[in-house]
């Protein structure tokens, strides 16, 4: 978890210009970072390579606004990075 | 090309869905209004249509890897670089290449060639949707008649 976080804050940190020390556990990557959807493009395109995954920004964004789901529970980033492992995991079984 | 139509492409001469990419061919008219101000006395094509040419020819692959199901929309460039200057007449070369395919989004990169050297090249993002428009499904599909799209390629990529 920590060597995500550690990846993600970094990458995020370079990407949209935010000083790494600002970047938390609990910060909301639009809301509390003011990351947009478009920088959130190139965030996710470094994660994809990074991680060697496909993060489902297409499904997330279908179930918020679908009332399925909260924006917190893709884009805190703790729960981002959960989400990662679980790719990775998937990606590895 | 039919600048003032924002039809920036002749045709499709290649295009490899397995290897994901794609070339197109098209020559800068001799004559448009567009030249009349850009610039009066020393017409060249426009670096911003240059960047357009780029991004139809890489949307163009995009729909072809989705058979035709999705639309991209330009979202942005990087390192874009218009390297000399095209004039009336020029026939360019653009190729694109697939560099990541996320969900609901498309990095490609492009490059036009004037006799086989770099004249421009860019990174671009899309974003790909779903059509918004039954209109604009049926415009795309009547365009890459014009274009002679390769359908075959759809099949068998």
């Amino acid at each position: 978890m920590s060597s995500t976080f550690d990846t993600v804050a970094k990458i995020i940190a370079e990407t949209c210009d935010i000083p790494i020390e600002t970047i938390t556990a609990e910060s909301h990557a639009i809301n509390d970072l003011g990351i947009d959807s478009l920088d959130f493009l190139d965030i996710a395109f470094a994660i994809d390579k990074a991680f060697g995954i496909k993060l489902p920004l297409e499904q997330w964004t279908q179930e918020v606004n679908d009332g399925k789901a909260t924006t917190e529970q893709y884009f805190v980033m703790k729960n981002l990075c959960a989400r990662i492992d679980e790719l990775v995991a998937a990606k590895s079984a | 090309m039919r600048l003032e139509y924002f039809q920036l492409l002749d045709r499709i001469v290649e295009l490899d869905i397995a290897n994901r990419t794609i070339r197109t061919e098209s020559t800068v008219p001799q004559e448009s209004t567009i030249f009349e101000g850009h610039f009066p006395g020393y017409p060249l094509m426009p670096g911003v249509l240059l960047l357009e040419n780029m991004a139809q020819t890489s949307g163009w692959l995009i729909i072809g890897l989705t058979k035709f199901d999705r639309m991209p929309f330009l979202a942005a460039f990087k390192e874009a670089k218009l390297r000399t200057f095209i004039t009336p007449g020029t026939t360019i070369s653009t190729t694109a290449t697939i560099e990541h395919e996320g969900s609901g989004y498309v990095i490609a990169q492009a490059e036009i060639r004037v006799d086989g050297k770099v004249t421009c090249d860019a990174e671009l993002t899309f974003r790909v949707v779903n059509f918004p428009a039954p209109e604009l499904k049926v415009y795309m599909q009547k365009e890459a008649e014009r274009l002679q799209f390769p359908l075959g390629a759809i099949a068998n990529g």
